[in-house]
């Protein structure tokens, strides 16, 4: 089976990016290269991974000027043709920023940065990188960010909603989404969302930090080895319904 | 020359619980009168343009660009004349 192609965009203040490249080639054993984000092009790639990280210092807002970086024109291009793009935490914060994600990520309501576990629920085990994972399953993966309160305006959150494009929430040990679960006042628990298409996805907890059993937790590796799923064989992406 | 002064801030659907911790403060400072703190950006520049139609024009323009962000921010901003003519 060929490997999968994944590119890592390097912008200055990421600091997931080496996480990320070591899982997808080192953990998952596929090709893993890293992108400055001067670069124009990205080359042939089955994934773009959007980083963890204070892209620009988190200048102006978080990702907002990470989007202007010559390689995110290469980025939109890729994304707008299908192609697979991930975004972490920070990454995640560009996707919105770019018009990539519906929404924005406000400051957490505590104000604090939180860096601890959280348990995901798994809301739809149809994307393109959570089908090794089963609906209504549980993964422990960590937050670390400051600014995780996803936010959008009601319209777009029911569409969101009926297009099965929550793909993670928030939820306690036992599953239940509560309001004592979410650490940062997301809407509606959102701790992740995937576009109209499904081929992007944005999620503010760390999968990388979770991949590795040498570091004692592997529940990030179901989105790993969902993505490489997909690409070896190109399952049907995310079900609308009609 | 113009400069451009421009306020961003966060849309009034919008919680700001920045806003919110100061306001506890001013109270515990005894300023019981204070109420319904918003925090939000101030920003100047300067624009170098033919005229204040096109200077106001440019600072619209980096304003809903990148300045602030539609989903959660509206901004404001006046345009004067600075340093030699108009």
């Amino acid at each position: 089976m060929a490997k999968a192609r994944f590119g890592i965009i390097v912008f200055p203040g990421s600091n997931c990016d080496h996480d990320a490249h070591y899982v997808a080639g080192a953990v998952m054993d596929q090709n893993a290269r890293l992108i400055w984000h001067k670069e124009g092009s990205l080359g042939t790639l089955d994934v773009v991974i959007l980083p963890g990280g204070f892209s620009y210092g988190d200048y102006l807002r978080c990702g907002a000027i990470a989007r202007f970086s010559p390689i995110m024109k290469d980025v939109v291009r890729f994304a707008n043709n299908g192609g697979i793009v991930l975004g972490i935490c920070n990454g995640f914060q560009v996707l919105t920023e770019a018009g990539l994600l519906p929404g924005a990520l406000l400051r957490n309501q505590s104000l604090k940065f939180i860096c601890r576990d959280v348990t995901l629920r798994v809301e739809n085990s149809e994307t393109l990188f959570t089908n090794a994972a089963s609906k209504g399953s549980l993964l422990t993966i960590p937050i670390a960010h400051g600014d995780g309160n996803y936010f959008t305006d009601p319209d777009t959150l029911a569409s969101l909603e009926a297009n099965g494009q929550i793909v993670f929430r928030y939820c306690d040990r036992e599953g239940r989404i509560t309001e004592e679960a979410n650490p940062n006042g997301a809407l509606s628990n959102i701790a992740g969302i995937v576009n109209t298409e499904g081929n992007i996805l944005g999620m503010m907890p760390h999968p990388e930090r979770a991949s590795d059993a040498a570091l004692g937790k592997t529940d990030g590796a179901r989105i790993f080895e969902s993505i490489v799923r997909s690409v070896a064989h190109r399952v049907p992406s995310i079900h609308i319904p009609v | 020359m113009f400069r451009s002064k421009i306020t961003v801030t966060l849309r009034p659907s919008i919680l700001d619980p920045q806003g919110k911790a100061v306001e506890l403060g001013m109270h515990s400072l005894g300023y019981q009168s204070v109420a319904h703190v918003r925090i939000g950006k101030y920003i100047e520049m300067d624009v170098d343009a033919k005229d204040r139609q096109m200077a106001e024009k440019i600072t619209r323009e980096v304003c809903a660009k990148l300045l602030a962000n539609p989903v959660m921010e509206d901004f404001a901003y006046s345009v004067e004349a600075a340093g030699r003519e108009e």
